[in-house]
């Protein structure tokens, strides 16, 4: 593109006239091939570390439960020690919140990480790609397949492949449910043909979601489908890391003999072996500079690395390089480069937000109290004068103990709150308890009809090994006229 | 639909929406083929001097997929309800949900209800998983009348203390919440007298249970509690038969005071507890009648001090 002069065409038609085009094309499969090296070593330790925690988390057993266990049918949430309800729902957007600005950070250093070593488009499509490249061995011997009429060893080799694939993918899904339900339980339940219909269908949807994405889809998740990959060049600047073709250096490319001196015959250090457009997941030519598709997934480097020691020149003809340190020389992640403001930005909000994240996480309260007011009644006149208001307490118990309450009620003195019996939870129970509020006669006259201000205590009592917790809530107080 | 009594409206709904899905299927064909200037492969659109727009076809599965959802859409018209009034194949109504879901968690609350069918109230009433379920019962069925703490409030009844209206045995309970109870206290000052009968009536009412009261008025006003003795009984202690409450005691179920006493003697009074029948079943509502009856025995609440 540089080398052509800039043609600015003022929409009349060019000779040749126009021809209409369908506006959608079935794309060509892409074969990448296989590829060796330092960043492929990154990727296959990324997709070992995330997959032993996604198939090993849910067999995981803590306190005679799943560490893990979204129980959406009670609604409650298991991590470990934590017992959430949906209320803690503020959790999981500090979750999301740190996540995004995690990317946003990575992204702005060192550009498409995530993309490239870590997605789950990447990791599981690298892995239904080494199943592929064993199966029916690399690019060639693929598009030869592709290209072969049907006999029985491509049958065998295509039929073995998909079902890998399809073995694979139902492990997914089956992994997947087995956070929602106790995965011993589904396993038991898939054993004995009594799976729900509703795991059943999260197992196939995710199972073929597996299977369509890692298998089929590829690329396309990353080029059509994928809202991230569509803003990067708002998360890219020029001292973005980026996979880049240094052109300086390898242009003008050319097929050259071994002995030849390239200086002499005018050719740059671009053998133009095209191993970097054959192993490029996303069929791309990275020589014509950053594109869209591009996830930096650092193939190319590594094939262009290898290539360059054969022909015995120095490596990073593509490399992991900025923008700026391609114009102007000079190394690309200077600590002066890469503190620039976005990225302080980008570390102080995340470092603020994960930091209270982790204190309000460490300094959760064992228990949970919504107070509502009674909707029967705003206030009633009791023995004495005594004027009543009644409430509703949502006391939920964040433990995996049974667990004692007590109630007390502040900011109107004298005022004393009563319920009925005791109030005993069992692990992980919520329940409603009714409770009323008196004040005397006087203290109501002193107060003055309207709406006063009390705040309940509500105590956790002291149980075997730990100590008495104290909520306080709020709520109001009605006077009547 | 039912909004329209012609039938002339759900064909014309009917029509607009098949054309609507027949033009989106003509617009998804028509639009899927563009003018591309020759040679540069781009579709000639230029902005800014020289932007200019490239021929970038989206994959064929994308287009499937508009497709798909046109099917989708015929499809779901024929089986579910959605074209007019047609009610779909499927015959699937939001009521029908509603009763086989309420089936459904019928049949499966059905075992834990049975276990408590062998029961007594009194037994009921000491199990603390029937007492659990029974509060819930309550809290989400009765609380917004009787109060969360079933403590009543003007003109809904306490249901904590040992005064009742129709009855207090677990059995009357069940009763009251099946069949529900109608309460009407009938404007009698006409039968009673003047406005001058009617208020020393009143205060013959109030010194029956001690409260505060003229006592001279209330001498005057005895020999015209007869009328009001047919129901509430020559005492004045009321009949758990007809609803007439106890007069008593110093409960007052609709306030306090000469004057309120006043408005029932000429006014009257209508109440009325709906029957649950129709919203609970018959085992739930043995649960939630023990429970409610397991409220009175327990006297006084257990306060909790600062």
């Amino acid at each position: 593109m540089a080398d052509k002069p800039r043609v600015i065409s003022i929409a009349a038609e060019p000779e040749g006239g126009a021809a209409t085009v369908s506006l959608y094309t079935s794309g060509a499969t892409i074969h990448p091939r296989a590829v060796h090296g330092l960043f492929a070593a990154w990727r296959w330790a990324l997709v070992w570390v995330t997959q032993i925690v996604f198939y090993g988390l849910p067999w995981l057993t803590w306190n005679a439960r799943p560490a893990i266990l979204f129980d959406l049918a009670s609604r409650r949430f298991y991590i470990f020690n934590l017992v959430l309800y949906p209320q803690d729902f503020i959790f999981l957007t500090g979750l999301l919140i740190l996540s995004a600005y995690s990317l946003f950070l990575f992204t702005a250093v060192a550009g498409r990480l995530w993309c490239g070593y870590a997605c789950p488009q990447t990791v599981y499509t690298e892995i239904f790609m080494w199943v592929e490249h064993h199966l029916e061995g690399d690019r060639t011997a693929r598009i030869r397949l592709d290209a072969s009429s049907w006999n029985a060893n491509k049958l065998l080799r295509r039929g073995g492949k998909h079902l890998v694939w399809a073995t694979i993918g139902l492990w997914t899904g089956f992994t997947f449910v087995g956070y929602f339900t106790p995965i011993r339980v589904l396993g038991a339940s898939l054993l004995s043909f009594g799976l729900g219909p509703w795991e059943l269908f999260w197992v196939l949807f995710y199972g073929f979601a597996t299977y369509g994405n890692a298998g089929f889809m590829r690329e396309q998740v990353c080029k059509y489908m994928c809202p991230y990959a569509r803003f990067q060049s708002a998360m890219f600047d020029h001292d973005t890391l980026i996979i880049s073709y240094d052109e300086k250096r390898g242009e003008p490319r050319g097929g050259r003999a071994r002995t030849a001196d390239k200086a002499a015959i005018g050719l740059g250090d671009c053998v133009d072996c095209l191993l970097c457009v054959q192993v490029c997941p996303t069929g791309i030519d990275i020589r014509k500079g950053l594109q869209y598709e591009c996830i930096g997934c650092a193939a190319c480097i590594d094939v262009c690395n290898g290539m360059m020691d054969r022909v015995e020149y120095p490596r990073g003809l593509i490399r992991y390089a900025t923008q700026r340190s391609l114009d102007e020389g000079g190394e690309p992640l200077t600590l002066r480069r890469v503190l620039r403001p976005r990225v302080l930005v980008y570390t102080s909000v995340l470092l603020l937000i994960g930091g209270a994240f982790a204190v309000s996480l460490a300094l959760r309260p064992p228990l949970r109290v919504d107070v509502v007011r009674d909707r029967g009644s705003l206030a009633r006149l009791v023995d004495e004068g005594r004027i009543e208001n009644v409430y509703r307490l949502q006391v939920m118990n964040a433990t995996e103990a049974t667990q004692r309450y007590r109630f007390a009620v502040g900011g109107i003195a004298g005022a004393l709150a009563s319920t009925r019996g005791e109030t005993v939870l069992a692990p992980a129970e919520a329940r409603w308890v009714p409770l009323a509020v008196q004040i005397s006669a006087e203290q109501a006259r002193s107060l003055g009809p309207g709406v006063h201000k009390i705040v309940f205590q509500i105590t956790r009592e002291a149980g075997d090994g730990e100590s008495e917790v104290t909520v306080d809530e709020r709520s109001t107080f009605v006077v009547p006229r | 639909m039912s909004d329209f009594v012609s039938s002339g409206w759900s064909v014309f709904v009917a029509a607009i929406t098949v054309v609507s899905l027949l033009a989106c299927l003509a617009l998804l064909v028509g639009a899927s083929r563009r003018k591309v200037m020759a040679g540069d492969n781009t579709t000639g659109h230029v902005w800014d001097g020289d932007l200019r727009e490239l021929n970038n076809p989206l994959p064929r599965w994308w287009a499937i997929l508009f497709v798909l959802t046109v099917i989708f859409a015929g499809v779901y018209l024929v089986l579910y309800p959605g074209l007019g009034s047609f009610s779909g194949q499927l015959k699937w109504s939001e009521d029908g949900q509603y009763q086989a879901e309420m089936k459904k968690a019928e049949a499966e609350l059905a075992p834990l209800y049975a276990g408590f069918s062998g029961m007594t109230p009194q037994a009921l009433a000491g199990d603390p998983k029937a007492r659990a379920i029974g509060e819930r019962l309550f809290v989400n069925n009765c609380a917004p009348c009787h109060g969360s703490d079933a403590r009543g409030s003007v003109g809904f009844p306490n249901l904590t203390d040992n005064d009742w209206l129709w009855g207090g045995t677990p059995e009357d309970i069940v009763k009251t919440i099946t069949n529900g109870r109608v309460g009407n206290m009938p404007p009698i000052a006409a039968a009673v007298g003047s406005a001058e009968d009617v208020r020393n009536v009143a205060n013959y009412v109030l010194s029956l249970s001690g409260s505060p009261h003229n006592n001279v008025a209330a001498e005057l006003g005895k020999a015209k509690f007869v009328v009001c003795a047919a129901c509430h009984g020559p005492e004045g202690k009321g009949n758990t038969a007809i609803g007439a409450p106890n007069l008593t005691d110093k409960i007052w179920l609709h306030g306090f005071g000469e004057e309120t006493v006043v408005r029932a003697v000429t006014q009257g009074w209508h109440n009325e507890m709906p029957a649950q029948a129709g919203r609970l079943s018959e085992a739930q509502i043995r649960v939630l009648g023990a429970y409610v009856w397991s409220l009175s025995q327990s006297t006084a609440p257990a306060a909790v001090a600062r």
